[in-house]
């Protein structure tokens, strides 16, 4: 198995606070890994460093082999984030939004439809604004626009979050195919009941460290 | 290159379509100051007449500025700037494609101010390629000047009252060279106005080359 994310003793400070306090963690290809803890222990912080929007002040930091320290822009285009916030464009339509991120990933714009589809956003929404969906909607798109880049590496912070049941089942057999297909999956998320079905493995996070890990399930 | 260039400008300038706030706030906006200083100079047509130039150029920075907040705003709202730097569009396109849609903008706004102080001011055009040219390099200038100091701002959580901050007197030569070229093509200064039209394209030009430079570094430490 390949390592997908590497961290040794990873220190990163954000607004003067360690937020990642001398983490170690090391997450193999098709692995879905669930990061769980309190809120402030450094699962946003985590996730942020993997994508190189962090960075890193002392440790090792390997991400798809790229060396953060060195060049924390390269694995980018092998990455999808999704964070607290939907990254959409309110303004644009539903479809314009995600060919614009198709584009901007390099994705082919053939795929838009279909994950447009697969997240099961209606086709009739697809011409309306995106500030006219509601909460539920617009993630639904966002986790479309992360799907179209088709990711190595997913990185998803409280994915499930205004979801309902269906979005939910959706998005976690969109997870398990990424998975199987040969990406890695690392979503933050408050949810036990997640681990049961969709993750193979639950990192519980506190300090900015490494605090439980189960391993493989 | 070019497509990436295309690619940014295009999504800017049809979220702005979409939005409708260049023409239906700003331009407006704009008019509105050339209305406001027709009242602070009482209405008086020879002082409007030699100070149309500038006074042109003024509502042009005011106007412009709002396009650049509105920008970055897009960029900034619903956490899209941790998008728009994942994106794998290199950053010196996102520089010269967030610039080409302001561009296209700030034109719109100069078309709707243009008659207007023609109208209100009384200005008569004396030579129309000087007045075009400076328009040209002046607009230029305004466009990489705004996206270079526009990503520095937008960062910040002050960036609405910043960007001005910054804005304003980095942009303060061309507001003069431009003031001054178009009082040559008004007919009211006897100066060489070309001399001050390529000053906006050379300003243009070094501000182009450091954004294109520096843009990916603004971008990751905003």
């Amino acid at each position: 198995m390949s390592t997908v994310v590497d961290f040794q003793k990873v220190v990163a400070v954000a607004g003067g606070f360690p937020v990642l306090a001398g983490l170690d963690i090391e997450i193999t290809k098709g692995e879905i890994v669930h990061l769980r803890g309190s809120n402030g222990v450094g699962k946003t912080s985590f996730l942020r460093a993997c994508a190189g929007l962090l960075q890193i002040q002392n440790g090792d930091a390997t991400v798809l082999g790229f060396d953060l320290r060195d060049d924390r822009i390269a694995p980018r285009r092998y990455i999808g984030l999704l964070g607290h916030e939907n990254h959409l464009y309110k303004d644009l339509w539903v479809r314009e939004h995600l060919e614009f991120r198709a584009a901007a990933v390099g994705a082919d714009q053939h795929d838009v439809e279909a994950a447009l589809q697969r997240i099961g956003v209606s086709e009739r929404l697809w011409a309306v604004p995106i500030e006219r969906l509601s909460a539920g909607q617009r993630r639904r798109v966002a986790i479309a626009s992360v799907l179209v880049g088709r990711p190595q590496l997913w990185l998803l912070d409280e994915p499930h979050a205004a979801l309902d049941r269906e979005g939910r089942e959706v998005l976690d057999e969109i997870l398990i195919d990424a998975a199987s297909s040969g990406a890695t999956v690392v979503l933050a998320s408050h949810e036990r009941d997640l681990s049961k079905s969709v993750t193979s493995r639950v990192v519980t996070l506190r300090g900015g460290r490494l605090w439980e890990d189960s391993g493989a399930a | 290159m070019l497509h990436e260039v295309l690619l940014i400008a295009r999504k800017d300038l049809r979220v702005e379509w979409r939005s409708k706030v260049t023409l239906g706030q700003v331009a407006p906006m704009g008019l509105l100051v050339l209305v406001v200083f027709a009242f602070a100079f009482d209405a008086n047509t020879r002082l409007l007449e030699l100070g149309a130039g500038g006074l042109f150029w003024v509502a042009v920075l005011f106007g412009g500025t709002l396009l650049i907040q509105r920008a970055f705003e897009v960029e900034t709202d619903d956490g899209n700037f941790d998008a728009f730097r994942m994106s794998t569009i290199r950053a010196p396109s996102l520089f010269l494609g967030k610039s080409l849609g302001i561009f296209i903008q700030v034109v719109l706004l100069e078309l709707v101010l243009g008659p207007g102080i023609v109208l209100l001011y009384n200005v008569r055009i004396d030579d129309w390629l000087l007045l075009l040219a400076a328009a040209l390099g002046g607009t230029l200038a305004f466009s990489v000047c705004g996206v270079l100091w526009g990503v520095m701002a937008a960062g910040t959580r002050v960036r609405a009252t910043l960007l001005p901050l910054l804005l304003v007197p980095i942009l303060a030569p061309v507001l003069l060279a431009g003031s001054r070229a178009f009082e040559t093509a008004f007919g009211v200064r006897a100066e060489a106005g070309w001399t001050w039209a390529s000053l906006m394209f050379v300003i243009a030009a070094v501000h182009a080359a450091v954004g294109m430079g520096t843009f990916g570094f603004l971008l990751e430490e905003s």
